[in-house]
């Protein structure tokens, strides 16, 4: 790593779709005019689809090169530099990055090209595929970004855009009050960052070396052992600080609400972003700066409840919902905290490992569950559904295929990447056979709510109205190759991180060189294998429950939704009121206070203007005169109210300088008195 | 004795364009007065490229009363885009309100002089001369919309309560007299090293004083009373005026008076005016939250703006000081970019601020709409632009001199600032009504004025490097 290979085409995989961006964005309205929307469908696919080809040349570029060297940079220029910091507009691609790029664009890709069948009726096509673009730019800024402060710009883009994005359909309100909050709870998580930022450079910078690039914070990492702050050690501040930033982006507790509701924006919106990429951006960063959480055993605990925390609360709302893409949204949430465990025991390769099969099968869930969606004609309530599986048989193969690989049947792809992380959250040093369990219990509802939709959604009678019935229809081909594209990914990108008992994992091995060796598991792969058959049994289990009250109707779901009084099933279905206490904690608590000192500002300024009106009265009536005698205009304000209040003018304009003069004198006493407190 | 005129050059040159603007107002007909706006900004370059011509000298005249080094020439060039900006974006403000267009301009280009005196003055008296020669301006400016009753009321106020102020700058200016014997900023340095005078009560009560009529002029809480009402009531280019210009001079006086010469004096006060900042930020953001006006709103955001300046203030020292300058620089961008839009909108007696009037801005102007979001993404401290660079800064300087609290409470407030900003873009791109079927103003000054602040707001984000040196340089040429 010490000598990166420079490059001058890295550029490009991040400029292309900006580019493609600026041109749909300030031309695409003519165009689609004049021309027609082909030629906004081609900018918008053409420069993704090109930053593939380049992922993939960058890709073969380190496969060439040994793996201690697999390193390519690209240098634009230097950004900002004062004293000891220098920020570069710089690119880099290595073993994890590559990796994150080939999902970003190449699922990125089939979505953009997914889009052009779905959102063919829409009158601002254009506008959309602008902010698709733009959002694609952000998030390779953000993959592909060698500092902190360059990622960070990538950060914020990915949330704009989403922001964007979610709204796009602004006639309706709920969706731009969706775009908003998934807007400002991501500012949220964003504080952190910054602040997570900071910390880093200002305590590299007490050592003497200021920085906020990644290579040089791994170089220099190892003296900020022992630092601290407030108490705190230094690398365990900063790196909740970060892990706060990663909770906002990737929808973990406390900052998962924004997640669900960002469901109001397009389908392949709610696939691109919030399932394959834009929401794996924390999990990417904590990978990135893996050596600092290796070294804040504290952080990583906390990691990893929280993960498995959310995989558990998600999985468990999952369990009642209703609306086709609320489930998918939940599960999204769900599987991100599987992501998070990983990560928080220390086992970045597998959360990287199971980023990338999510990406296949959760992209390729939600692009059928938009395939159903146009079919149905709008609809997104699974009760309406059912027997879809005749008329939509590409949208229900590619479908079932996902649930598969999701619920972690055998051989598919998240059969592997979920045994992976399963397996080191039980092997790994700071991993337990409790993180396990839970996990396994997660694993278990993921499997009952993936078969409960697809049974819903694609078996038994329809329950649709005539009139959706009779128009269902099967997407069209530029729909549906996609959704192929993304089922064969969902089995067979699996097979490169094959477990420890099957063979190498290629995957691990190529990522290596970023993450580190994997640790060495202290069981044996005969305990790798029952885990393994125990897990699957779990979700075999998950998987006959739902076939039993979905498919064969021999068990009523009443029989569950009535356990303990029916308490737990509405607490699941209204997602334990926890959007309501937000409401009711943060966003009544600050308009309270804005209130409060809107009420002070209005009482003070309630004298003043209480006589300023007067006082305009007084100062047109001289304006007037003065109109009056030397312009020789007629001034009609001159009424005798005008002249009264005039009169009045002298007595309040005192009381309201006085009010005024009080105020400023109430400040200045309280500033001597804190001066005399603090009397150095 | 000689007397070198030569640091007297850029602002003679204003004064000067001022006087031709003014005397030449009565020779012209109506339809010939854009003649004045060409010889305004003419003048202002003029003055520009002189101050570019002095820059890296290091001269003082009457005494070294007035001192042009490059922290002077810096905000002389900063306050001469500013006016030029001002001047630009008001062309068609003022036709549409019948403001004289020639005692505008010469009102403008007279305070700006008043502003580069303040920048360049080494001592008390000449930056209270220069201080007074801006205000005034200002003040009349603020009611020169005479029609409409709110001016006429907010240059009242603005009027009195500045009067107020100057009573509490000029009584801390006499005490510190009183206590040092001078109003010369290096005898007073002298004077304090010689005599370790400065624990007396006379120059701190003197320092408090000047401090408090300081705060007034920068709107810092709790001073800021005034500023909602007169930003609100003056027209909508003396408002972005008096919110970039007047607040960059005040700030330009305390930084030349309190970050160096002076600034054992500051660092006694360290605590009240690390208050202050946490005020002026918390206060500015959730009173802008609750406002319907967008010029209101805008003139909240100034409040909190001050706060995030005043946080460099605190934190001293270079980086300090190039914050602060940076900051304001990108500051300038994009509050006239914000206010310019704001123009863009009036129409006739009608000013068309209320956030209602921005629905569907972005599909009826698309340019339009996208400069104002661009303006606003930068109040918010949102990358690459501007205002996220200059926040960065800020913040860093805060981290760099230890207040780490005030990076972190300015990190919230500038969360916090996201909401109100938010809600203009939410309204432009997500709402439909407001400026339905409305002419839009034929305003080639105007728009040029918006590119100017689009590109300012842009560049300083994307590549601050230069503007980042030169803030530097500029702040270092005070030692």
């Amino acid at each position: 790593m010490e000598h990166p290979i420079q490059t001058d085409y890295l550029r490009w995989i991040v400029l292309l779709p900006l580019l493609g961006a600026g041109w749909n964005g300030l031309l695409g309205a003519q165009l689609q005019k004049r021309v027609g929307k082909w030629l906004v469908s081609l900018f918008a696919c053409a420069p993704v689809v090109f930053s593939f080809l380049l992922s993939l040349a960058a890709f073969f570029g380190l496969l060439a090169l040994k793996p201690e060297e697999r390193f390519l940079t690209d240098r634009v220029y230097a950004w900002l530099s004062l004293g000891s910091l220098h920020v570069d507009v710089a690119f880099w691609v290595d073993p994890l990055s590559a990796v994150m790029i080939l999902v970003v664009t190449g699922i990125g890709g089939l979505i953009h090209i997914y889009s052009i069948g779905y959102m063919h009726e829409d009158r601002s096509y254009w506008r959309y595929f602008a902010f698709l673009n733009l959002f694609t730019f952000a998030m390779l800024l953000l993959v592909t970004a060698d500092n902190l402060l360059l990622m960070f710009i990538g950060w914020e883009g990915v949330g704009l855009c989403s922001y964007a994005l979610i709204g796009f359909w602004y006639q309706d309100h709920v969706n731009t009050r969706a775009g908003n909050k998934a807007f400002i709870v991501n500012r949220v998580g964003d504080f952190g960052f910054i602040l997570g930022i900071f910390l880093i450079f200002w305590s590299l910078d007490q050592q003497g070396h200021g920085t906020v690039a990644f290579r040089e914070i791994a170089t220099f990492a190892s003296l900020l052992q022992g630092q601290e702050i407030w108490g705190i050690g230094v690398v365990t501040l900063a790196t909740l600080f970060l892990f706060l930033g990663a909770t906002g982006k990737s929808a973990q507790i406390p900052l998962y609400v924004w997640l669900p509701d960002a469901m109001q924006g397009p389908t392949p919106v709610s696939a691109l972003i919030h399932a394959a990429t834009m929401v794996t951006a924390g999990v990417y960063m904590i990978a990135r700066l893996n050596f600092l959480f290796s070294m804040a055993p504290v952080t990583l605990e906390v990691v990893a409840s929280v993960g498995v925390a959310t995989a558990l609360l998600a999985a468990t709302i999952a369990l009642t919902q209703t609306d086709i893409k609320r489930v998918l949204a939940y599960s999204t949430i769900s599987q991100l905290g599987y992501m998070f465990l990983a990560a928080g025991v220390a086992a970045y390769g597998a959360a990287i490992f199971h980023l990338m099969t999510h990406a296949f099968f959760k992209a390729c869930l939600f692009l059928g569950s938009g395939s159903v969606i146009h079919a149905m004609g709008g609809e997104q309530d699974m009760r309406k559904m059912g027997g879809l599986s005749r008329s939509l048989p590409w949208t229900f193969w590619t479908f079932t295929i996902a649930v598969l690989a999701i619920a972690g049947t055998p051989l598919t792809a998240g059969f592997f990447s979920k045994d992976e992380i399963l397996w080191q959250a039980f092997s790994s040093p700071h991993g337990s056979s409790w993180l396990w369990l839970l996990g396994v219990a997660g694993a278990g509802m993921t499997a009952f709510y993936m078969f409960r939709q697809l049974f819903l959604v694609f078996f038994g009678e329809c329950r649709a109205d005539h009139h959706v019935q009779e128009h269902l229809h099967e997407s069209p081909k530029v729909m549906t190759l996609p959704l192929v594209v993304l089922a064969v990914g969902s089995i067979a990108a699996g097979w490169i991180g094959l477990p420890g008992i099957f063979g190498p994992n290629l995957f691990a091995q190529w990522l290596e060189p970023v993450l580190g060796a994997a640790h060495e598991a202290h069981g044996s792969g005969a305990a790798e294998g029952t885990l393994m058959v125990f897990s699957v049994g779990v979700a075999a289990f998950g998987f006959y429950l739902a076939y039993l009250i979905y498919y064969r109707r021999a068990l009523a779901p009443e029989h569950f939704s009535s356990l303990a009084g029916g308490l737990l099933y509405r607490l699941s279905y209204n997602k334990y009121y926890i959007d309501e206490i937000y409401q009711f904690v943060f966003i009544r608590g600050t308009l309270l206070l804005a209130r409060i000192g809107v009420w002070i500002d209005q009482y003070i300024i309630d004298f003043i203007v209480d006589g300023s009106a007067r006082t305009t009265a007084l100062v047109s009536w001289v304006n007037g005169l003065f109109d009056n005698y030397v312009i020789d205009g007629i001034v009609n304000q001159l009424a005798d109210s005008t002249f009264a209040a005039g009169d009045k003018f002298r007595k309040v304009q005192t009381g309201n300088i006085n009010s005024y003069l009080y105020v400023i004198l109430g400040a200045v006493i309280v500033a001597i008195i804190v001066k005399l407190r603090y009397w150095s | 004795m000689e007397t070198n005129l030569a640091p007297l050059l850029p602002s003679a040159e204003v004064v000067l364009t001022a006087l031709s603007v003014l005397l030449l107002d009565l020779f012209i007909r109506k339809d010939e007065k854009g003649l004045l706006v060409w010889i305004s900004l003419i003048g202002l370059a003029l003055a520009g490229g002189m101050a570019l011509f002095l820059w890296g000298s290091h001269e003082g005249a009457f005494q070294d009363s007035i001192l042009l080094d490059d922290f002077a020439l810096f905000f002389t060039e900063l306050f001469l885009g500013a006016a030029a900006i001002t001047i630009l974006s008001s062309v068609h403000y003022v036709r549409e309100t019948n403001i004289h267009e020639g005692e505008f301009y010469a009102l403008v280009l007279l305070s700006t002089f008043g502003m580069i005196l303040m920048a360049a003055a080494n001592d008390l008296i000449l930056f209270f001369l220069g201080l007074e020669t801006m205000s005034i301006g200002v003040y009349i400016l603020t009611g020169m919309w005479r029609e409409r009753s709110q001016a006429s009321e907010a240059a009242m106020k603005y009027f009195l309560i500045g009067a107020f102020a100057t009573g509490f700058l000029l009584y801390g200016i006499a005490l510190i007299y009183g206590a040092a014997g001078s109003t010369h900023l290096g005898r007073i340095a002298s004077a304090l090293g010689q005599t370790k005078s400065h624990g007396s009560i006379i120059l701190s009560a003197g320092v408090f004083l000047l401090f408090v009529g300081l705060a007034f002029k920068v709107a810092a809480v709790p001073f800021h009373f005034w500023v909602p009402d007169v930003y609100d009531g003056a027209p909508t280019p003396v408002s972005a005026f008096m919110a970039v210009a007047v607040k960059a001079a005040a700030f330009a006086g305390w930084a030349r008076i309190f970050l160096y010469q002076l600034s054992p004096l500051q660092s006694e006060w360290t605590l009240p005016l690390k208050a202050l900042a946490i005020l002026t930020m918390t206060v500015g953001n959730l009173l802008a939250i609750s406002q319907s006006s967008v010029k209101r709103m805008l003139a909240y955001s100034s409040i909190a703006h001050a706060g995030y300046l005043l946080i460099a203030l605190v934190a001293g020292g270079e980086s300090g000081g190039q914050a602060l300058l940076f900051y304001l620089l990108s500051y300038a961008a994009m509050t006239f970019g914000a206010f310019g839009v704001l123009i863009a909108l009036k129409e006739g007696e009608n000013d068309h601020e209320a956030y209602s009037d921005f629905a569907g801005l972005g599909f009826k102007r698309p340019f339009l709409g996208m400069a104002m979001s661009l303006f606003m993404l930068s109040l918010a401290g949102f990358p690459p632009l501007a205002g996220f660079t200059g926040k960065f800064y800020l913040f860093r300087s805060a981290v760099v001199a230890g207040h780490i609290d005030l990076a972190i409470i300015g990190a919230l407030n500038s969360l916090l600032s996201v909401v109100y900003y938010l809600r203009v873009i939410v309204m432009m791109y997500m709402e439909e009504g407001g400026a339905e079927g409305k002419p839009f103003a034929r305003a080639p000054y105007l728009y040029l004025a918006i590119a100017i602040a689009v590109l300012g707001t842009v560049y300083l984000g994307v590549l601050p490097a230069p503007a980042l040196d030169l803030s530097r340089i500029s702040f270092i040429s005070l030692h």
